[in-house]
């Protein structure tokens, strides 16, 4: 595949990288989502290599929050394949995290931040088993990691936008996953809740964790991930980020809504 | 007025009361998913199920109707799903147009059949009989006591206490589920919660609580109890399980007090007309959820 142009093949797999087949974080294979009639997302093949921080980006209405989401079970898929570490998500989920768009939620809801944390643990903890020292010391730590362990007892609606994200971020993380699915975790949070949301990802991805988050701020891509997902309702290219950051690749998704000057501020 | 209370006033306030909470331990959870108007939908639906139970059994018996009344809800359930998908509207304007239609179609079963022999009118769909579930045999507080006594009471008490229990049973089981699923039902399928059984339980434990209160107390007193005693309670605190605690004492307080307003307050007044006590009842959870839009401690939102 040449350097620039890395579109993704039937194949998928670029030469020169050691891998099981199938066998990564996230493997998707045809996948084709609609609302209605319309396909939003149409024959997507796409996979993350084990350990990278991968962003998914395209423009407004590209269906990179619908991916995550049929990914994850959340929407049908009309076709398509999608394993975690080669298994279906049932068999695997686990092994999976998922931290929804902030949005999605009405954070008026009768909660605490504690209690949010919690529900990560509700696998575990199953329908009626009581809550353990040892879990509500993992939700602390969950949310030490975040930088919220003194909101612990705060009613979740007396949040800020950040706090609010980091709180997911944090139930995310007593699933003690290996693979991370965030839906646009920057959106409407300060920048001191960016810095803090980096650097936990940053550390996951030291331990060996995997990542793949929607990211809307192009400016951003680079200096944030390693590897990029780059789709308009088609997938465009996916690889590391030096390869798919291209002006060609952008042009071929944004068509021509990039400016030429947006394009100098990223170094293009 | 010892006797004479057990006698015509107890299982009426003890059926309502059980009526109200057996509507209200659900309605918590369908008041946070802003699915209130299934309760409405619910309580009107069953209508012709319950009449056309009448219809084939020729007699006023609780599991024909019970039957009937859960099979009138599937199909309204399946129809508005059909409609809203179908016709690409919300759900809510779905659901007015079936319960709408399923009432109307129920009254028009109701006139155009011999129900005379029987209290089964369009004023019982709406008010109940409250008034007409009396405990004859009792004599006095010691028939409490008496289980030859007891066994007389009116079988709506057994119909509700029993449903009461399931669906607190069924609400302490699944209580982790409901929460995750309404605060966030995304989230809730990735980690494996069958969301949509979950939702669909909460429909049926709400159905339950409607069919069940329906022939006894009536539509009124079943939207009423699924609404404002649940919404109540959430201006009062920011707990859910508080929450679903003070619903249930609200709807106990406002099914004693509507009883009392309706059934004695008139006498005490020197009136010699009763009001009716399903009317009174709903009317004052209302009154209890106005209150607390005004002075209830979380009634500010955070935006």
């Amino acid at each position: 595949m040449m350097a620039g142009v890395a579109l993704v093949s039937d194949q998928g797999v670029r030469l020169g990288e050691a891998r099981e087949p199938g066998e990564e974080p996230l493997n998707i294979r045809g996948l084709t989502v609609s609302y209605g009639q319309v396909p939003a997302v149409y024959s997507i093949d796409f996979s993350v290599k084990s350990g990278s921080l991968m962003g998914i980006v395209g423009p407004n209405g590209a269906g990179k929050s619908t991916v995550l989401k049929a990914a994850m079970g959340i929407l049908p898929l009309i076709s398509g394949q999608v394993t975690f570490f080669g298994k279906p998500l049932k068999e695997a989920r686990h092994r999976v995290a998922y931290v929804p768009q902030r949005a999605s939620v009405d954070w008026d809801f009768p909660a605490t931040v504690y209690d949010v944390v919690l529900m990560g643990l509700y696998p575990s903890l199953g329908l009626l088993r009581r809550v353990s020292k040892a879990d509500k010391a993992k939700v602390a730590e969950s949310l030490a990691k975040v930088g919220m362990q003194d909101f612990v007892d705060r009613q979740i609606g007396q949040l800020s936008g950040g706090q609010q994200q980091r709180v997911f971020l944090a139930r995310s993380l007593v699933q003690q996953a290996d693979v991370f699915l965030l839906d646009e975790p920057f959106a409407g949070v300060d920048a001191a809740t960016e810095t803090a949301i980096m650097g936990v990802l940053k550390g996951l991805q030291e331990d060996g964790k995997t990542i793949i988050s929607v990211h809307h701020d192009l400016s951003t891509v680079s200096t944030y991930f390693d590897h990029l997902f780059l789709l308009n309702r088609k997938a465009v290219a996916y690889g590391p980020v030096a390869e798919v950051f291209t002006k060609e690749n952008l042009s071929i998704a944004y068509g021509g809504k990039l400016a030429a000057a947006q394009l100098d501020t990223m170094g293009l | 007025m010892g006797s004479e209370f057990v006698a015509l006033g107890l299982t009426p306030v003890l059926i309502s009361a059980f009526a109200g909470m057996a509507c209200a331990l659900p309605g918590n959870f369908l008041v946070l998913r802003k699915q209130a108007l299934i309760g409405d939908a619910i309580s009107h639906v069953v209508l012709p199920g319950i009449v056309v139970a009448y219809l084939l059994t020729g007699q006023v018996s609780t599991w024909p109707m019970m039957l009937g009344a859960a099979g009138a809800a599937v199909i309204s359930v399946v129809l508005i799903e059909m409609i809203r998908r179908l016709g690409r509207i919300e759900y809510g304007a779905a659901m007015g147009v079936i319960f709408t239609t399923m009432f109307a179609a129920g009254v028009l079963l109701l006139e155009q059949s011999d129900t005379s022999r029987v209290h089964l009118d369009v004023e019982h769909a709406l008010f109940g009989n409250l008034e007409t579930l009396i405990w004859l045999q009792s004599d006095g507080w010691g028939s409490l006591l008496d289980p030859l006594s007891l066994a007389q009471l009116p079988p709506q008490f057994f119909r509700m206490v029993i449903a009461f229990f399931v669906i607190s049973a069924f609400t302490y089981i699944f209580w982790r589920p409901l929460v995750l699923i309404s605060f966030d039902e995304a989230y809730a399928r990735t980690i494996g919660t069958q969301a949509t059984v979950v939702g669909f339980l909460l429909v049926v434990l709400a159905a339950m609580a409607a069919v069940a209160a329906f022939d006894a107390v009536g539509s009124i007193i079943v939207i009423a109890m699924i609404l404002c005693p649940p919404a109540t309670a959430r201006l009062l605190t920011n707990d859910i399980k508080t929450q679903v605690f003070l619903s249930l004492i609200l709807a106990l307080g406002a099914t004693l007090i509507g009883y009392v307003v309706a059934g004695y307050l008139p006498l005490w007044l020197g009136y010699s007309n009763t009001l009716s006590a399903a009317g009174m009842i709903a009317t004052v959870s209302g009154l209890l959820l106005a209150s607390s839009a005004i002075y209830g401690r979380h009634r500010k939102r955070v935006i």
